[in-house]
Order: C-alpha cells, then structure tokens, then sequence
C-alpha cells in the first residue's frame, strides 16, 4: 500500500463538506436576520441556534464513533488500524467541539446567567469530558508502536467512555443538592416559530455534515502521519547502511555497525 | 485467579514492608496536603470544618497517584514485567492482586487522614458507619481505577507526568461522593449521605469488572 493512493480524498468527503458549509451559511443567515429577536432573551437567543447543537456532537456523535472504533479496534476479529484512527479523529473533533460547546455556553451564560461559568451538572461534566479527551490526546502523542499505541489508546477510551456515564449522575446529584437546577432548557425555544424551529433543526444538520466532515479530514491527517512516520524510519535506515558502507568500504555491504569513533 | 492475586497482592506489600516507600513518602505527603489545603483556607475553624471532608478526600486522591505511581514503578525494573507475564500468572489475578496491594495502602492512608482532620480541624465523625462503607467503596474504586491507569501508563517515559493527567478526571466522581458521604457523616445526616454510595457502588464494580477484562489487552500494550 503506498501512502498517496491511501490519502487521496474520497469524493463524498468533499461534498460533505461542501454540504456542511452550504448549510452553515444558511444557519447563519437565517440566524441572524431572517429569524425574530426571542420574546424573554431577544437576540441572546440566537445563540441556541448554534449551542445545542454544537454540544449534541460533542457528546453523542463524539461519544459514539469514538467508543465503537476503540471497542471494534479491541475486538479481534474487526481489529484493523482503521477503526483506531477513526476514534482517535473522534476523539480530537470531539475536544475540539467540547471546548467549542464550553465556550458557546459562557458566552450565553454571562448576559443570562451574570456568570461566565456556574457550576451547573451539565458544565461541570463537560468541562471534565474535555479534560479526559486532553488526556487521550496526551496519550495517544506518546510514541509507540502502532499496534501498541493503538490497543492502549482504545482501552483508555473505554474507560473514558464509561466513567463519562459517572460522572454526568455524579454532577447531576451534587447539582442537585446544592443550588437549584439553573439549567435552562433549550427545548423550549423550538416551537416559537416555524422560522426559529427550522432554523434550530438546521444547525443541527449543519455540525452534524461539519463533524463528519473533519472527522474525515483528520482520519486521512492520521493516515499521513503514520505514513510519514514509516517513511523517516526507511530514509533513517538507509542513512545508516550507507554510513556503514561507507565506513566497512566497498568490499562488504552488511550492515554491520563498525567499532565506534571511527569516523572522522 | 484468586490464588494469583494473593501472590501477587503478598509480593507488592512485601516491597512496600521492605521499602517502606508508601510510610516515608506517601503518608507524610498526604498530611502535607492536608495542612496545605488548611493553610490556603486560613485558620478560621468553622471553615476549616466545612471544608474537611473534600480536604480529606483531595488528600487521599492526591496519594493515590502517588501510590499508584509507586505501584507501576515496583514493575518497572529491568524485564520485571516481562517476567511477571511470563509467570504464567492470570492477568485478572495479577490486576486483583496489585488493586488490593494498592487498595490496602489507602486504608491505612485513611486511617492516618481521619485522624489528621480529627486532630487538625476538630471534627468529629458522627456516623462510622456511612463514613466507612463510603471509604471502603471509594477504595475499591480508587485501587482499581487507579492500578488499570497505571498499566496503561506502564513502560511510557512521560509515565510520571502523564498519570495524573488520565488518572485524575476519572476519580473525580469519587471525590464528589466521597466527599458529600463523609460530609453527611460528619454532620450526623445518614440518610443525604446513603445517596452517594450509589456513585461509588458502581464505581468500584465497572472498574473492578473493566480490570479484570481489560488488563490482560491492556499489559500486552505496555
């Protein structure tokens, strides 16, 4: 398998993106101007739009993808590096709208709220969610062999994936005793108006096609990386044996490591 | 697989009784954390008291990556691990042994933590018995968790940095109803306090379940 035919980006994935772009712009446009002002937050809510679904691939499609390649990566039978790159591309889309969803909410927080940050259940486990998927990038940097990078990083986001469980009953009771649920439902914005509705929904198409999108485009930045990575360890390699060559002379061509310090 | 794991549980504490690493290090780095923790909230002491329990278990967390890190590195001798696989001993067994070698030290931790807050911030447990069974429980979590996290970051030479930064979100759910257990035993309110044990109940299974699959995968990766 050579590297280019392996990166060549697959048609599909560009429409995708184009899809998503298309459909961004609409979100926006319609966001913006064609949608009316919300009755209680007026032009705060238009923030909703892009928030809840920002978050919904953050935490469901992030959480689903990543937790099916690393368990389909462990299972024997469908062990193939591509599950392991895909939930790895998973899992750094998914930091990214993690932090992405954290972000939205403060800046949505801190003319409803009055605070950038409370510690409400959702919040705080997100917040933790974007702490452990630092963590599996951290690991997952850490210079391994493939096979073993890859076994070690599935296990990690298992774990992860099930103490995300835990930890979201943990905040929500904690949450619960100490402060009022402050959470304000996005819910019930949807049946304002069709305008306002379709909209919603349509955000929701349109990370969605992004998602895929960038989970696709990391897949391939994956492939590369790994790709690149053997290709160092060739050219490395036949330094060393033209080094030795050189050294040993004309006569021998093992590679065998001269006594060292003999060069000049 | 049982028997496995007393071998393996016995060879850990019998290194940490020779060593003696846990008593001399992580014990007097846990009361530090506790009288640091004081220092930052100052001495006022109906503070101080409100805050014991989550000082208490940010202690033992802290410890526990310290005694986890201890744990990893008793393995981390030359061909050590290599030769603890090809022993022949289960992976489950080797998991079950070394999560009670661990989970015995941080018994003993929080024996000497009550008496800290005791002595230190003057509170006085009023129900032993939540108080108890949540640090049992949380201990089994902890010990498992902790030592599942240790065998992934085994044989990593960013091991010390990066344990703390995989292990420590994760044990945040024990720290959240650790603390709120031991707050309602504190105070004398056993019936808020039963809540959270149903964090630590399952908790300590998923992880002592998920080690016992996992850690033979997860060992063939270090």
């Amino acid at each position: 398998m050579s590297a280019p035919t392996m990166t060549r980006r697959p048609r599909w994935l560009t429409v995708v993106g184009l899809l998503g772009v298309v459909a961004m712009g609409f979100t926006v446009w319609l966001g913006l101007w064609v949608t009316p002002p919300d009755q209680f937050q007026g032009n705060l809510a238009r923030l909703l739009y892009i928030h809840p679904a920002i978050a919904t691939v953050a935490l469901y499609w992030v959480g689903l993808v990543a937790a099916g390649g690393s368990l389909l990566y462990l299972w024997p039978r469908t062990r193939s590096f591509f599950w392991d790159r895909l939930a790895a591309a998973a899992v750094e889309v998914g930091a990214v709208f993690a932090a992405l969803t954290l972000v939205t909410g403060a800046l949505w927080g801190r003319p409803v709220w009055g605070v950038w940050w409370t510690w409400d259940a959702r919040l705080t486990s997100t917040a933790l969610l974007l702490l452990l998927e630092i963590g599996y990038l951290a690991l997952r940097r850490v210079p391994a062999e493939p096979a073993i990078r890859a076994r070690r990083c599935a296990v990690a986001a298992l774990l992860i994936a099930i103490d995300i469980p835990i930890v979201h009953f943990s905040v929500d009771w904690w949450n619960t005793l100490h402060q009022g649920g402050t959470f304000i439902d996005p819910g019930f914005q949807i049946h304002a108006s069709p305008s306002m509705s379709w909209t919603f929904l349509l955000g929701f198409v349109a990370f969605s096609l992004i998602f895929v999108w960038l989970l696709g485009v990391r897949y391939q930045v994956e492939v590369l990386q790994d790709a690149v990575g053997d290709q160092e360890l060739e050219v490395s390699l036949t330094e060393r044996w033209s080094e030795d060559t050189e050294l040993v002379g004309a006569g021998t061509n093992a590679p065998t490591p001269g006594p060292g310090g003999g060069a000049p | 697989m049982w028997h496995d794991a007393v071998l393996v549980a016995g060879k850990d504490l019998r290194i940490e009784a020779r060593a003696r690493v846990a008593l001399w290090q992580v014990v007097p780095f846990a009361v530090l954390v506790l009288v640091l923790l004081a220092f930052a909230i100052g001495p006022d002491q109906s503070s101080l008291r409100h805050a014991a329990p989550g000082i208490f278990w940010v202690a033992l967390l802290f410890s526990t990556v310290l005694a986890i890190q201890r744990s990893v590195a008793v393995e981390s001798g030359e061909g050590t691990r290599d030769g603890l696989r090809l022993s022949g001993i289960d992976p489950a067994g080797i998991f079950l042994g070394k999560a009670a070698a661990v989970g015995l030290q941080l018994l003993v931790l929080q024996l000497v933590l009550w008496a800290g807050i005791t002595f230190l911030f003057d509170v006085r447990v009023h129900v032993v018995w939540l108080a108890l069974t949540a640090s049992l429980l949380a201990t089994v979590g902890l010990a498992c968790a902790g030592v599942l996290y240790g065998a992934l970051s085994a044989g990593l030479r960013v091991r010390d940095t990066l344990l703390p930064l995989l292990v420590l979100p994760v044990l945040a759910p024990v720290l959240l109803a650790g603390s709120k257990a031991w707050e309602a035993a504190l105070d004398g309110n056993a019936a808020s306090g039963t809540q959270w044990l149903k964090i630590l109940v399952p908790f300590a299974v998923i992880y002592l379940v998920v080690g016992v699959v996992l850690y033979g995968p997860l060992q063939e990766a270090a």
